[in-house]
């Protein structure tokens, strides 16, 4: 058993959905995500007894280029949260009607077929072919079941496009360098490469432009709220949950390990970038008046933070980015998708227009309620064990990254329950609010049960991971 | 050779279907006549020889080139038959131009002989001519002739005046001896001027930057099916016979030809693409992204001794490409009097395969991964920093980028906008041809060393 069998599986699904029609496509493609769950669970297994599950074959002879996907620690548990919120996210979208739903479902599966493979793949030009596979359908599911007036969309989804596709050209030249460099694409070699100062610097920049988009760390960022806001909410959650944890995994795997004089050199800076974020988005957070772009711009804060936290290059920093990196795929899915119940019923996403949920839905206002605790990382959370260890970091290095990070809690807090009180609480609301049916119940249960279990327990998590970010870690400190 | 001849014997057979009035088994018999001479050309692929006092070298080059004229001429001349609907009477002429202009490409990368290389281009030239205004009662098509014939038999005379001058220097038109012959140390001034004449002449026919004018309008005037066949045929036959000129005669490049190179190549890339942006006609658009083409393939020339894999790679993506937007163009703009974006508006909705194969198609073109477009880039890219042109290659993926937004327009086109009118009946030749030259271009980027270990 290989990883590759995990990556078979999530293609034929998505041929499989787009030739089940429209009627039946939505279940194919549960199905097919809750077997890709099951097969990476005992990927997972299989790893844990020592089982060989890499996959490796060649494919092109000059430049050489192989079918290398290697699964570690960290790649095992970037592809439990693909699989495991995939279904969720199909799941979540039940209530809704789409047009062409086989073609909607079939671009959902095979986008996380790309992210799977961005996050398997250990040969320099596969990843990057996966990369940016994983462009091509969030392109088309914005565009086309977007919401919103569809000139506007249309703009803000091809700069989107166009921005992420810049940003990871200029990694395809790095790529290419280094392959004149080392002979060969495979990470391994890449890592034994020795580059001069120069060189480092100009390759770290490329791929720093590449992930800094994706991420997106300020002052690249634009594209962001706008995309969120216009996408369907299956989009949002993907390209949220998952999408942006392919340019912060790549930082940890790809970026610093290859140069690390250049990480090393610029690590006040690029912490500097993304507490720069934290406060940025928090600031811009509270101004909000659609719900789903006070999402976006929170979601830009927590990941500032994450981003710092990758910079840091020490244990704590790395292992907190990656907990933070699962904790906030997780809730920003579910925060999306509170959002999402909302629409369904009012068909508004403008905070002003709502008011009033909690006193007819008292299911809806817990869960969501819950949520949003652990979105500003409430002890007991999962987010809470991320948050405070990328915190500890920074404080090692910096009083003050520290206590600047650390704004992400006080100011998410307020302008997460500010925006709580003005959607739920308040005079009853002239408008009826069901409460939550059972398929959006299910779904917030399970992604709360995640929160809490993880939050509680986050050992398990622990473990696995850590080896592989202390092997980056020797990676990084083999030049001193 | 034998190739070359049976092709001439091909094209005079068109011609007798006329006499014997069978019309309608021509396509038929030409695809099958084609695909026979598709497999003569794979069996000379491994039998190099010279003919006729080296008029004519076969070798891997050569036949690797061939075999991928003949199967874009394959698809062009499947398509020709519900495109010449109404012209049937005259279908044997446009069918056997097409196969002569096959012989003249042919010949064009098999020369050994500069004669020989001059008679290729003409015959393909002048074939391209008349295609170009084969719509005779279209004033727009007889226009796009007369430019383009204006225009090449120019270039043709600049490329003959620099034969002359090779000739004067070497006394001698054949290649290898020219080839000889300019490793001494001496060289007549006459030799680099004639170089670079021929040199000029061709950038002319494949359209680079400043030899270009004459592209979109011809593009534009000629009847769809005579611009697929430039810009998938015409281009990569001239591209081919540019890089074997410069390969086979002059083999050590100066560093001043080099930087010729470079700056033609940015400036073909940028200029393209920046006037691309702004067209609304969907022929001169691809026009236009076939001149910013052009420059990416120059980029070649400038790691010539061993690029003629990567050229082929790009050319046949590149190529293939085409074909497969062109059959879609064909289709939707079949009973419309122009190629504006505006036809395509709902595409995604009418027709979701053929919309489907045009985004394809557009995004082989722009360089998205999987697609043949995208490893014909990486392998160019790779060569060209391989040669330590960094600054090149940086520029050339800023023109990847603006690239992506023309051909995204279109596709924006396809899948934003409410169709205008009801569905139009496709007829099966042009999905059979737009499949398959997509699934070629997706198989040459799932499995390039096939083609790329070729040459």
């Amino acid at each position: 058993m290989n990883v590759s069998l995990l990556l078979i599986i999530l293609l034929v699904g998505a041929f499989a959905t787009y030739f089940a029609g429209d009627k039946l496509a939505s279940k194919v493609a549960l199905l097919f995500s809750l077997v890709a769950l099951g097969t990476s669970i005992a990927l997972l297994n299989a790893y844990n007894v020592g089982e060989n599950i890499s996959f490796f074959k060649y494919w092109i002879n000059n430049p050489s280029v192989s079918y290398s996907f290697t699964a570690d620690g960290l790649s095992l548990i970037m592809l439990l949260l693909t699989t495991t919120l995939t279904p969720l996210i199909i799941y979540s979208s039940f209530g809704n009607e789409y047009k062409n739903a086989k073609s909607f479902y079939a671009l959902i599966l095979f986008m996380t077929f790309a992210m799977s493979g961005t996050f398997l793949a250990s040969d320099g030009l596969l990843y990057y072919i996966f990369w940016e596979l994983a462009l091509i359908p969030i392109y088309f599911i914005a565009l086309i079941w977007g919401n919103g007036d569809t000139e506007e969309r249309k703009k803000a989804v091809v700069k989107f496009f166009i921005y992420t596709l810049a940003g990871s050209l200029f990694m395809l030249i790095a790529f290419v360098y280094l392959y004149q460099k080392a002979g060969s694409f495979l990470i391994q070699d890449l890592h034994k490469v020795e580059l001069s100062r120069m060189e480092q610097f100009w390759i770290f920049w490329a791929f720093f432009l590449a992930y800094a988009i994706k991420i997106p760390i300020i002052p690249f960022h634009t594209w962001q709220a706008k995309v969120y806001q216009k996408a369907p909410t299956v989009g949002t959650m993907l390209l949220s949950g998952i999408m942006l944890k392919m340019g912060l995994y790549s930082v940890l795997r790809w970026q610093i390990p290859i140069t690390p004089i250049a990480s090393k050199t610029y690590l006040p800076i690029l912490i500097g970038f993304g507490i720069a974020g934290v406060i940025y988005g928090s600031i811009v957070a509270l101004r909000q008046k659609d719900l789903k772009k006070l999402l976006a711009y929170s979601s830009l804060a927590h990941v500032g933070l994450i981003a710092a936290g990758c910079y840091t290059l020490n244990i704590d920093g790395l292992r907190g980015a990656v907990l933070q990196m699962l904790a906030h795929g997780f809730v920003v899915v579910g925060l999306f998708f509170a959002a999402e119940i909302i629409y369904r019923r009012f068909g508004t996403r403008t905070i002003a227009d709502m008011g009033g949920i909690r006193t007819q839905a008292p299911k809806f206002a817990s869960l969501f309620m819950i949520l949003v605790l652990a979105s500003v990382a409430l002890p007991t959370t999962f987010n809470f064990v991320g948050e405070f260890t990328v915190l500890y970091s920074l404080y090692q290095i910096n009083v003050w990254f520290a206590l600047l990070g650390g704004t992400t809690i006080i100011l998410g807090a307020y302008y997460m329950l500010k925006m709580y009180q003005q959607v739920m609480l308040g005079e009853t609301n002239s408008k009826v609010f069901a409460d939550v049916n059972f398929h959006e119940t299910l779904v917030l249960v399970i992604i709360i049960a995640v929160i809490f279990f993880f939050g509680l327990y986050p050992r398990p998590i622990n473990e696995l991971i850590t080896p592989s970010l202390d092997q980056i870690l020797r990676t990084l400190n083999r030049i001193q | 050779m034998n190739t070359l001849i049976a092709i001439i014997g091909l094209g005079i057979l068109c011609l007798l279907f006329e006499i014997f009035d069978a019309r309608k088994a021509i396509i038929p018999i030409v695809v099958i006549g084609l695909l026979a001479i598709l497999g003569l050309d794979i069996s000379e692929y491994n039998n190099p020889n010279t003919y006729y006092n080296n008029m004519l070298i076969v070798g891997k080059f050569s036949s690797g080139f061939s075999g991928l004229f003949i199967i874009l001429t394959i698809f062009l001349v499947s398509l020709s038959h519900k495109f010449y609907e109404n012209h049937q009477t005259k279908i044997s002429d446009f069918i056997a131009i097409k196969i002569f202009l096959l012989a003249g490409a042919v010949a064009m990368v098999s020369f050994g002989n500069l004669a020989m290389f001059f008679l290729g281009i003409e015959v393909l030239s002048i074939a391209l001519y008349v295609l170009a205004s084969s719509n005779r009662l279209s004033i727009k098509s007889n226009e796009a002739g007369l430019k383009y014939f204006l225009m090449g038999s120019f270039a043709s005379g600049i490329i003959l005046f620099g034969i002359c001058l090779i000739y004067g220097a070497m006394g001698s038109f054949d290649v290898t001896e020219i080839s000889e012959l300019s490793r001494s140390a001496e060289l007549p001034i006459w030799f680099p001027i004639g170089i670079v004449l021929v040199f000029i002449g061709m950038l002319f026919k494949i359209a680079a930057v400043p030899f270009h004018f004459w592209a979109p309008d011809v593009y534009e005037g000629s009847p769809a099916l005579t611009t697929a066949l430039m810009s998938t045929l015409a281009k990569v036959v001239a591209v081919a016979t540019l890089y074997k000129l410069v390969k086979t005669m002059n083999a050590d490049i100066s560093p001043a030809f080099q930087l010729i190179i470079v700056i033609v190549s940015i400036a073909s890339m940028t200029v393209g693409n920046i006037m691309a942006l702004r067209q609304v006609n969907v022929k001169r658009m691809l026009a236009f992204s076939g001149i910013s083409h052009a420059g990416f393939m120059l980029m070649t020339l400038l790691s010539i001794s061993k690029s003629s894999g990567t050229l082929l790679y790009y050319t046949s993506a590149y190529a293939l490409a085409g074909i497969a937007a062109f059959s879609v163009i064909l289709y939707v703009c079949k009973t419309k009097e122009n190629e504006d974006i505006t036809n395509f508006h709902g595409l995604g909705k009418n027709n979701p395969l053929m919309a489907a194969i045009l985004t394809a198609s557009l995004l082989s073109m722009a360089g998205i991964p999987v697609f043949g477009g995208f490893f014909a880039k990486l392998f160019l890219f790779n060569q060209a920093i391989q040669a330590e042109f960094i600054a090149l290659v940086i520029i050339a993926v800023i023109n990847s980028i603006i690239s992506v937004g023309y051909y995204f327009k279109l596709i924006l086109a396809m899948y934003t906008k409410e169709p205008n009118e009801t569905k139009i009946p496709t007829p099966t030749v042009y999905y059979a041809v737009a499949v398959i030259a997509i699934v070629l271009n997706i198989a040459l980027g799932l499995f390039p060393s096939f083609v790329l270990d070729l040459l």
